[in-house]
């Protein structure tokens, strides 16, 4: 049984079909990137599947059942940077915020909550950042900061949204190789939107394309092919590969962050 | 005997005080955790001119404000982010309330000391039943507030992800600028309207440089607040001027102290992080 299965999954925003007829099949386990030019509904879609926006048509199975009763099993790290506190809030306040945050009343589990808030900074290897304040990390940091508080109730499902914006490489790597030790170790599925293909390749197992509000979903190299790709488009697509790296282009023009990435790496040694 | 206790009015002046202090500081923490201080400077506004309003229309002034600061925490909550963080349209709001409070007082130039008691506060006219009221309000919004204060921390630091793990966001916003309501219109004919930050944001923007968690800064706060509150108080009653200058400036060099302090601690924390890196306790918590 996949975590996530979908089919015929349509999304309208503001009376703009963002996708629509979508097939979802999303393993247990599996490490997903999404992919497609901006505005393709890469968001969207990881917001549908939290009921953060509702679907026109479809049905969602989320872990087998109803996606409703589904969503307190699934970690969220949003795009956008949380609003935070002007002040010294530290790492560990942040995340244990989220602790079984959405219940009522006063918290008087200060044990449990001490310890889910270890166990979730050890397993993005930032258990020494607990005490420091939030503002005082650098961009690596606060990234994997933020996937711990996602990790902090139990999850069986990560989404992440572009979680490698404005990341140095070696960064990138770091949460890279954070979710697919999830994925391996906890048996976690995980979703993670991205601008440029290139990084996660020897990562993921599966890509899931969006473009024209469709979307197509397999491995990589399955998909990331010229017809494949020049189908979804609707125009001639072309993929092709220089040194292990993709370049994506679609009709006479490069898709700019990929060509771009090439080119940053064709300038190393 | 010590501030005067003998009189009634100095101790109702206290309990009012020390009441909206408290409440005004746990409140008020969350309003700068939120980023809502603009939203909250507005709503006090709109309750002058709805307390010169009642003035005008012979009504307990008392009454206008609660109305009316009540409506437009609604009105705020009902036009979502797209107002209550847009600085454009809650300066809108802010502008034309004063304007109308003006016209109110043009209209009724009977008893102008009631208006400026609303725009700059009156703590040493505090009659009983406004004690009372005061405290009696004051503790209601803290239990709200802590009934509250789990969804609304993990709100206030990740509204998506708490949205996606089941908190009414939006419903819990209409609570909280409820909340933040009652507050502004017990504190405001103590404080003042044009003061409200003294209680509301001062004393809790100074405890969020001053402390690491989420507990300790509401209480650093709230002994901020009340301290603030019971030195302005004795201050005027000892040396004179207005209990609300008093308040407002310790509130404004107690934050000016705190931004100097935080970075301090800041630089001593970071040194010994490579000390405490080797046994991470969880502290700070």
């Amino acid at each position: 049984m996949p975590a996530i299965e979908g089919t015929g999954l349509t999304c309208q925003l503001g009376g703009r079909a963002v996708f629509a007829h979508l097939q979802l099949q999303i393993p247990h386990g599996g490490f997903v990137g999404i992919f497609g030019p901006n505005g393709a509904g890469k968001t969207s879609l990881l917001r549908a599947l939290l009921g953060l926006i509702p679907l026109q048509d479809g049905t969602l199975r989320i872990l087998g059942g109803d996606a409703r009763g589904a969503r307190t099993q699934i970690g969220y790290v949003s795009q956008s940077e949380p609003k935070e506190a002007e002040g010294r809030l530290s790492v560990a306040a942040f995340v244990g915020a989220a602790w079984r945050g959405e219940r009522w009343g006063f918290n008087w589990h200060l044990a449990a909550l001490h310890q889910a808030v270890r166990r979730a900074l050890e397993r993005v290897n930032a258990d020494h950042l607990a005490s420091r304040p939030l503002q005082s990390l650098s961009g690596g940091q606060r990234q994997r900061v933020r996937i711990a508080q996602a990790l902090v109730n139990p999850a069986r499902i990560l989404l992440l949204d572009e979680p490698l914006n404005n990341l140095d490489p070696q960064s990138q790597q770091q949460v890279l190789q954070l979710a697919k030790t999830l994925t391996r170790q906890e048996n976690m599925t995980v979703l993670m939107t991205a601008h440029d293909i290139n990084p996660l390749l020897p990562f993921m197992d599966h890509v899931l394309y969006l473009a024209n509000g469709k979307g197509r979903m397999g491995t990589v190299n399955d998909l990331l092919t010229t017809p494949m790709l020049s189908e979804l488009y609707g125009t001639p697509v072309r993929v092709s590969e220089h040194d292990g790296m993709l370049s994506i282009r679609v009709g006479d023009g490069f898709i700019p962050e990929t060509s771009h990435h090439c080119h940053d790496h064709g300038a190393q040694p | 005997m010590i501030m005067g206790l003998e009189y009634a009015f100095m101790r109702h002046a206290l309990a009012a005080g020390t009441a909206i202090a408290v409440v005004s500081a746990a409140v008020g923490y969350f309003v700068t955790l939120r980023r809502q201080a603009f939203a909250a400077h507005a709503l006090s506004h709109v309750g002058f001119a709805g307390a010169a309003g009642a003035i005008l229309l012979s009504l307990d002034p008392y009454v206008g404000l609660f109305v009316i600061t009540f409506l437009a925490a609604l009105g705020l909550a009902w036009s979502g982010q797209r107002l209550s963080e847009r600085d454009v349209g809650v300066g809108m709001i802010l502008m034309f309330s004063l304007g109308l409070g003006v016209l109110f007082l043009n209209l009724y130039t009977a008893n102008a000391q009631a208006a400026m008691s609303i725009l700059f506060g009156s703590i040493v006219g505090v009659t009983t039943g406004q004690a009372w009221l005061s405290v009696g309000v004051a503790s209601g919004a803290l239990l709200l507030l802590a009934a509250m204060l789990r969804p609304l921390l993990y709100m206030s630091l990740n509204e998506e992800a708490a949205a996606g793990r089941g908190v009414p966001v939006k419903r819990l916003n209409t609570l909280f600028l409820g909340l933040l309501a009652i507050t502004v219109a017990i504190a405001v004919p103590i404080i003042g309207a044009l003061l409200i930050f003294a209680l509301l944001v001062g004393p809790p923007a100074a405890a969020q440089l001053l402390s690491k968690n989420v507990f300790t800064g509401i209480l650093t706060a709230v002994a901020l607040g009340i301290g603030e509150t019971w030195a302005g108080i004795g201050c005027a009653y000892y040396i004179g001027y207005p209990a609300s200058t008093w308040i407002a400036s310790l509130s404004f060099f107690v934050y000016l102290g705190a931004t100097a302090i935080g970075p301090w601690r800041e630089r001593e924390s970071s040194d010994s992080t490579t000390v405490t890196a080797a046994d991470p306790s969880g502290k700070g918590l």
